[in-house]
Parts: structure tokens; C-alpha cells; sequence
């Protein structure tokens, strides 16, 4: 396993104790994606849409993200860094989360970041969460766009650290986090695990706030470091594509629908017909 | 030589996860058309009748796990056990189901193994004798074809509801033990007993019949009509998500990516558009039945039987027809 160094052995490094209120040094890692409500155009190739003249926005999960960082902040002390992967454009991402109130930002870019994987995310953002040290480590559970739904996870194996998913809640004590997840039809869970660890957030966990307008003036003064492949020392070989996009397309429809026409009152005689002794669910 | 499709099965104390059988289903299609046989692997501490269960589908071996560290799920626990599974039966693909379990440890597994899941497919198709998956893409706005780039053994997942469970061909697996080194060290995580937090949760999961309303129903008091039409019919009512977030019903009626997963004999969509996250919890139901004033809405492309009209006329109709065929 790696070992990590815990921010509050930077800090004071005869004081290790556990004891002591657990202040908390998190990274949020917010991806930028095109608007939910975009047209969308397949390219030429027909291999990945046209990224022309799309605007962009936080992932919404990811923001779900940000939120709960900043209120663990609030409630325990220690400090939120921003992180985002991709071009000049994703600064824009950081910027707001900044205005938020993230402490500082972390921008990783470098031509050899396009089109990668989840995995090829994971290794970048993993190179930089390790060279920073920190208690937590969130991410959005899924990007609206690839909706890979994976990053954290393989983030978290590439640390060597604990995780959990589809996270509902955080709680922290003496050095060690509970986390309430969300299971399937209606039932959660709370897991203990010990920190450093790597959690995936659901939306909706939270109220977000806005920006305010102190917040944004108070964004303009703070780091914002730039970080490329080299300077994070990632592996090339981790970067590779693990997966590959034959073709993108419009979704094909496989189901015939049979229109129902008449008065409501006709409509309703057809339809019971039709469920009894077509599809014989009754 | 990697070879041969295992699928993972799923349980909570050693009640088996049905959408686990969808893979299983998954792998009998794909192994028949690419000449792979199937095994299926199951994890826990005391797993004898869960394997014997599975075994009565048509596989060739249902391997067992056990461990104490296996008793509850954890994500470092089945990885670990999972990943000396594979190093010992070198499958040449790996299928699950795409349930909240796997989301939570599949990806580490690929990860430790160097690849990466192809996760959440809604289809496949075999080119030149390789199996490409189907995923969506953009909310399923897309959908794109993906193959993994590296060597065997490739890790998918399907969504629930691609496959029919209760089309598994029967059979006569062998169940085989096998053993694997697992520590508490390996296991970080400690879960916690597994909680509902509605006092009277209700289980859509099994109804048979669901009528399920949408933002179309406007009001809180128009309700009533679709709970009527319930009745009526003998069915469960449910509910999208801007329902329950407005309280008109309860959380635990909400279907949907973050509510309950059902794959009903029956269910009527009244005035529900069809967003992925709504579609993804009931695409799975053997008839649909959509009512919508919208032609347009998304619902009607995954629909069996469609209405287009205004729901308050169609809905009493409907009504009043049940309860003349109840007599």
C-alpha cells in the first residue's frame, strides 16, 4: 500500500494524534460537461460528438461534491481543493468552485489528457492526490456525459486506499470516517473505514449554494496550479486506453408501439382488451 | 488460456439478488453464440443454498467462496477474493449485473487487474467473433459501441433489465469450493447493519402490477384519479421522482434511478415524460403503457401500448372499464 502523507503531520509533525479534532484536507475532483439541455451532433466520423459550440457546466454529482467538502469544512476546519482535468475551459470550473469557497485549485492539462478513460482519469488524478496528501478524496458518482460511473473507484485502487460509493453522508471521528451509502430498492447503509480514503457522492444530498459576490472577489486571489502530465510523473502505459469507442449513434428503438385511438371511453375498452388477451397480464 | 464466461451472483445473507440472473441469462446468450461455456462464482460465509439455487440453470460449474471476511459485502472483501477467483479460473470474460453492488466494486477489481470495466451496457453484438458492447452515452441521449483494448479476461456489466432473468435455460451445474487467502487487513471497510428509513417501506419490486403517475398529474388532489385506476386494476401505485420530491406520494412509491428498480407484468406510465433516470428503474417490465398528451415523449419510444390524450379523460375511462371487468 501507499503510504500518504497526512497534512497534519506537515502541520505540526511531532503531533500525531489521533485524539485531537480531525481537521481535514479535502481534494474534490469536478468535471466539466456539456449543459444537460444540449443538442447534441454525433461528428463526422461518428465517433464522439461535435464539441463546437457546446457550453459547459459542473457535472451534477460532482457539484453534489464540492457542497458536502465545503460543509465538512465548515464543520470540522482544514481546507477544500478544487481539482479538474482537461483544457483551458475547465478553468472556469475551478474558478466557480473557488468562488464557492474552495480554498485553492488544481487544474491538470496536457494534450496527452484528451479523450482518456475513466482509468486514464483515475491515473492523473490519482498522480496529483498523491503528491498532495490529503484525509479525503470525492468525486461525483457518475459524469453526465461518459457516465462511466467508475473514476473514484479506480482512483481509490490506484492509491491503495478504502472507498465507498454512492455516498449519502460523512461523518468523521478520531481519524476514521462513517459514511451513510445508498443501496438498491430503498435500503442504506453506514460503513466505517479509516482515512485517507476515496468517496463517490450522489446528487441531491445536499442544498448548493450560490456563489457570492465576496466569494467571487475573494476567488480572484487564489491559487489556481497547473499541473501536466510530466510534472505529475504519471506512467504513460496507465494513460492508455483500456477501452475503445467503435461508433456513437443515436439510440436505436427496438420496441413497436401500438397507438391506442377512439373516445376515452373506447381507448379504455381497447386497452383492457388488448392487456388480457394480447399481452395477458390480467 | 483464458477461457469460458463466469458470472458473478449476487445475495444479501444468502437471499440471491434476481437481477443476478439476468446475467447469467447474458452469459448463456453470448456463450452460445461465441462457444463459451459458462461458470458462476458466489461469495459469503455460508453460501451452500444460493449455490445449489443457481445451479439448477443451465451452467457447468457454480463456484463457492467462502471466508469470514466474505460474511458481509465490502468492496475490499469481494475484490480481493474475486481477483484470486479469476487468477485461478482464467475466464476469458467476466458478466454482472450493473447493480449498486458492482458499481461499488467492479471498477476496483478491473482497476487491480489493469483494466477497466465496461460498465452499464444495455446490449451487445458479436463483430468478427468478438462480443461489442452497447452502452449509453449522455443520459442515454447516445448510445455508443466499446470493445476493451487489452487482453483477456474482459469485465462487463449490463443494466438491469437488458436481460429476462426468467429466460435462463435450466440445468444441472457441478458446485466446486474454492479457497482463497483473505486477512483483516484486506478488509478496510466496516458495514453496518443495512437500514430502510421509511417506517412502512413498501417492496414495488414484487408487484405485478404497478400504475405509476408523473408530473402530467398537475395537482396534488388529482392524485386521487390514479390511485382510483390502482384500485381498480388490483395494482401498486408508484411514482418519478418530481412526485415524491413535492411529497404528493411517499419516497419509498418513487421508481427510478434513485428509487426502486421493478420489472412488472404491467405498468402504466399516467402523464410520466420518460427521463432516463425514470426509464432505467421500470424498462424492465414486460408491458408498458404509456398516457401522454405529449406524441413526442420519450416514454412512448420503450411503450408496448400507447395513449396520446389528455389523462384526466382517459384515466376514469380506464376506470370505470376495470372495474366493469371485475364484475
Amino acid at each position: 500500500m501507499l503510504s500518504l502523507k497526512r497534512h497534519t503531520n506537515l502541520a505540526c509533525p511531532g503531533l500525531v494524534n489521533q485524539e485531537l479534532q480531525f481537521v481535514m484536507k479535502i481534494i474534490v475532483c469536478l468535471k466539466q460537461v456539456p449543459k444537460n439541455d444540449s443538442i447534441l451532433r454525433i461528428n463526422e466520423q461518428g465517433t464522439w460528438i461535435q464539441d463546437r459550440d457546446l457550453t459547459y457546466e459542473i457535472n451534477e454529482s460532482d457539484a453534489y461534491g464540492l457542497e458536502a467538502a465545503l460543509q465538512l469544512k465548515e464543520k470540522h476546519g482544514g481546507e477544500v481543493i478544487a481539482l479538474s482535468l482537461g483544457p483551458a475551459r475547465v478553468q472556469s470550473v475551478i474558478k466557480e468552485a473557488l468562488a464557492r469557497g474552495a480554498d485553492r485549485g488544481i487544474h491538470l492539462e496536457d494534450a496527452a489528457f484528451d479523450k482518456l478513460d475513466a482509468f486514464g482519469v483515475a491515473a492523473a488524478i490519482s498522480a496529483a492526490a498523491k503528491a498532495e496528501g490529503f484525509d479525503l478524496l470525492l468525486t461525483g458518482l457518475q459524469s453526465d456525459d461518459f457516465g462511466f460511473a467508475q473514476t473514484g473507484v479506480i482512483a481509490a485502487e490506484l492509491l491503495g486506499l478504502p472507498h465507498a460509493t454512492i455516498v449519502m453522508d460523512v461523518e468523521s471521528q478520531d481519524g476514521r470516517i462513517r459514511v451513510k451509502r445508498e443501496l438498491e430498492n430503498g435500503f442504506f447503509q453506514w460503513v466505517g473505514m479509516p482515512a485517507p480514503a476515496v468517496l463517490t457522492i450522489q446528487s441531491g444530498i445536499n442544498t448548493l449554494r450560490y456563489a457570492t459576490l465576496k466569494g467571487i472577489m475573494a476567488a480572484k486571489k487564489k491559487e489556481i496550479k497547473k499541473l501536466d502530465a510530466t510534472a505529475l510523473g504519471v506512467d504513460p502505459a496507465e494513460l492508455a486506453p483500456k477501452m475503445e469507442f467503435r461508433r456513437v449513434y443515436l439510440p436505436v428503438k427496438n420496441k413497436q408501439t401500438q397507438f391506442i385511438e377512439g373516445s376515452p371511453s373506447e381507448i379504455a375498452a381497447k386497452l383492457l382488451d388488448k392487456l388480457k388477451n394480447e399481452a395477458r397480464v390480467f | 488460456m483464458a477461457n469460458g464466461i463466469l458470472v458473478f451472483i449476487e445475495h444479501v445473507d444468502g437471499k440471491i439478488n434476481r437481477a443476478s440472473y439476468e446475467a447469467v441469462r447474458a452469459a448463456q446468450l453470448i456463450g452460445s453464440q461465441i462457444g463459451q461455456e459458462i461458470s458462476a462464482v458466489v461469495f459469503g460465509q455460508s453460501v451452500g443454498d444460493v449455490a445449489a439455487e443457481v445451479a439448477a440453470k443451465k451452467i457447468k460449474t457454480v463456484y463457492t467462496v467462502e471466508s469470514e471476511w466474505l460474511k458481509s459485502y465490502t468492496a475490499d472483501g469481494y475484490t480481493q477474493a474475486f481477483k484470486q477467483v479469476i487468477e485461478q479460473t482464467q475466464p476469458a470474460m467476466v458478466l454482472m449485473t450493473h447493480t449498486y453492488e458492482v458499481r461499488d466494486f467492479a471498477p476496483k477489481l478491473a482497476a487491480s487487474m489493469k483494466r477497466m470495466l465496461l460498465g452499464d451496457n444495455v446490449g451487445y453484438k458479436i463483430e468478427d467473433g468478438r462480443v461489442v458492447f452497447t452502452r449509453q452515452i449522455f443520459q442515454g441521449k447516445l448510445a455508443a459501441d466499446v470493445v476493451p483494448t487489452g487482453d483477456a479476461p474482459h469485465l462487463a456489466s449490463f443494466q438491469i433489465g437488458t436481460f429476462r432473468g426468467d429466460e435462463c435455460e435450466a440445468g444441472q451445474a457441478a458446485i466446486q469450493a474454492l479457497s482463497v487467502n483473505l486477512d483483516a487487513d484486506v478488509v478496510r471497510q466496516q458495514p453496518e447493519e443495512r437500514f430502510k428509513e421509511a417506517k412502512a417501506a413498501v417492496d414495488l419490486s414484487q408487484a405485478p402490477l404497478i400504475v405509476s403517475v408523473g408530473r402530467g398529474i398537475k395537482e396534488q388532489k388529482n392524485i386521487e384519479i390514479v390511485k382510483k385506476l390502482a384500485d381498480a386494476l388490483g395494482a401498486e401505485i408508484a411514482a418519478s421522482r418530481p412526485i415524491c420530491d413535492n411529497e404528493w406520494l411517499p419516497m419509498d412509491r418513487q421508481i427510478g434511478s434513485s428509487g426502486q428498480t421493478v420489472a412488472p407484468k404491467l405498468y402504466l406510465a399516467v402523464g410520466i415524460s420518460g427521463a432516463i433516470q425514470h426509464i432505467v428503474g421500470m424498462k424492465g417490465a414486460r408491458t408498458i403503457v404509456a398516457i401522454n398528451k405529449d406524441a413526442e415523449a420519450p416514454i412512448f419510444e420503450i411503450a408496448d401500448y400507447g395513449i396520446v390524450g389528455d389523462l384526466f379523460e382517459i384515466v376514469p375511462a380506464l376506470t370505470a372499464e376495470a372495474e366493469k371487468m371485475k364484475q
